[in-house]
């Protein structure tokens, strides 16, 4: 048997893969960054349409984190129509320390918080269940019931608009915090740094979160999808 | 009394130590660990793609545009401001 064959070819090419996928990542991100830099500069200078495109960019993520925190869509754009209006009399004010996004989301979330924060959250990590029904492993710990396969064959599914839906309706579905976690990190892409600013959250805290929250997705895509 | 080699996992372990392996928190030991049962286990194989497919996909939700209604709501905030005294 050849030395070769001794190295665990999968893991070396998924970590490739990863490094490709978190690079690419990375320069969009950069880009989003200098786009807002670059509107809040025009914005200073009093270009309004310059307000509406930073509006328009980050609109969505705001909704989404306010909806999180209180109980109804209309008081969710409030909050953020509230949160546009403490920016623009704050403007002076943002020195440049964490990115504009980061900077705009904490203003979201504190202001959420003091128009009142919906009932039932709770401040605990939440459920502590485990990742996976421990009823899928045997008495060693050994899978039993294996994750169903949904990604190999169907980039053309996993596109599809259904399987979007399934997702936001998961997602909708996470206990708060590690819905705001998960969407800050995965959906808005702010580093681990950033959802512990805006949330005021520990790193192991957010880690505990985003690992809760990701792994029912991941349960619930196969729940809909696998074996199919 | 069954003797399991400390640094070895089990499927169950895995599933748990899924994100702090992503986020490249594991201590160099657990990490090698970690990678040595990806490469000898097809399901921990297969539920770390699975997981890396689920931060892919909420990656791609995108957010619809302003409607019109919204950009004058805005745009009527944005004068609001203007107009204020300072």
């Amino acid at each position: 048997m050849s030395l070769l064959s001794e190295i665990p070819m999968p893991a070396v090419h998924l970590n490739v893969l990863a490094t490709f996928a978190a690079l690419a990542w990375q320069t969009a991100r950069r880009r989003g960054e200098d786009e807002d830099a670059e509107l809040l500069e025009r914005l200073r200078g009093g270009d309004e349409e310059a307000f509406l495109l930073l509006v328009a960019r980050h609109q969505a993520s705001m909704l989404r984190l306010a909806r999180s925190f209180v109980a109804s869509s209309a008081v969710a754009e409030e909050v953020v129509q509230d949160t546009w209006l403490g920016v623009l009399r704050g403007i002076d004010r943002f020195a440049g320390r964490s990115t504009f996004k980061t900077w705009l989301l904490r203003i979201l979330v504190n202001r959420a918080k003091s128009t009142g924060v919906r009932e039932g959250r709770s401040i605990a990590i939440g459920d502590a269940g485990p990742a996976v029904d421990g009823a899928r492993f045997d008495a060693a710990g050994a899978w039993m019931a294996p994750p169903q396969h949904w990604i190999e064959d169907s980039d053309d599914r996993l596109a599809a608009e259904s399987v979007a839906d399934e997702l936001r309706a998961a997602l909708e579905g996470l206990p708060g915090r590690q819905r705001e976690v998960v969407l800050l990190r995965d959906v808005d892409g702010l580093s681990s740094e950033e959802v512990c600013e805006v949330l005021d959250i520990s790193e192991g805290n957010q880690r505990v979160l985003l690992h809760r929250g990701r792994s029912r997705l991941r349960q619930a895509l196969e729940s809909e999808l696998g074996g199919a | 009394m069954i003797f399991r080699r400390r640094k070895d996992l089990v499927c169950r372990e895995m599933v748990e130590l899924i994100t702090d392996y992503l986020e490249d928190v594991l201590p160099r030991a657990q990490r090698l660990s970690f990678e040595a049962h990806i490469g000898a286990c097809e399901h921990c194989a297969e539920y770390l793609e699975q997981m890396r497919a689920t931060i892919r996909l909420s990656g791609r939700l995108r957010a619809q545009d302003l409607t019109p209604a919204m950009r004058e709501e805005f745009s009527a905030l944005y004068e609001r401001w203007r107009s204020e005294p300072g």
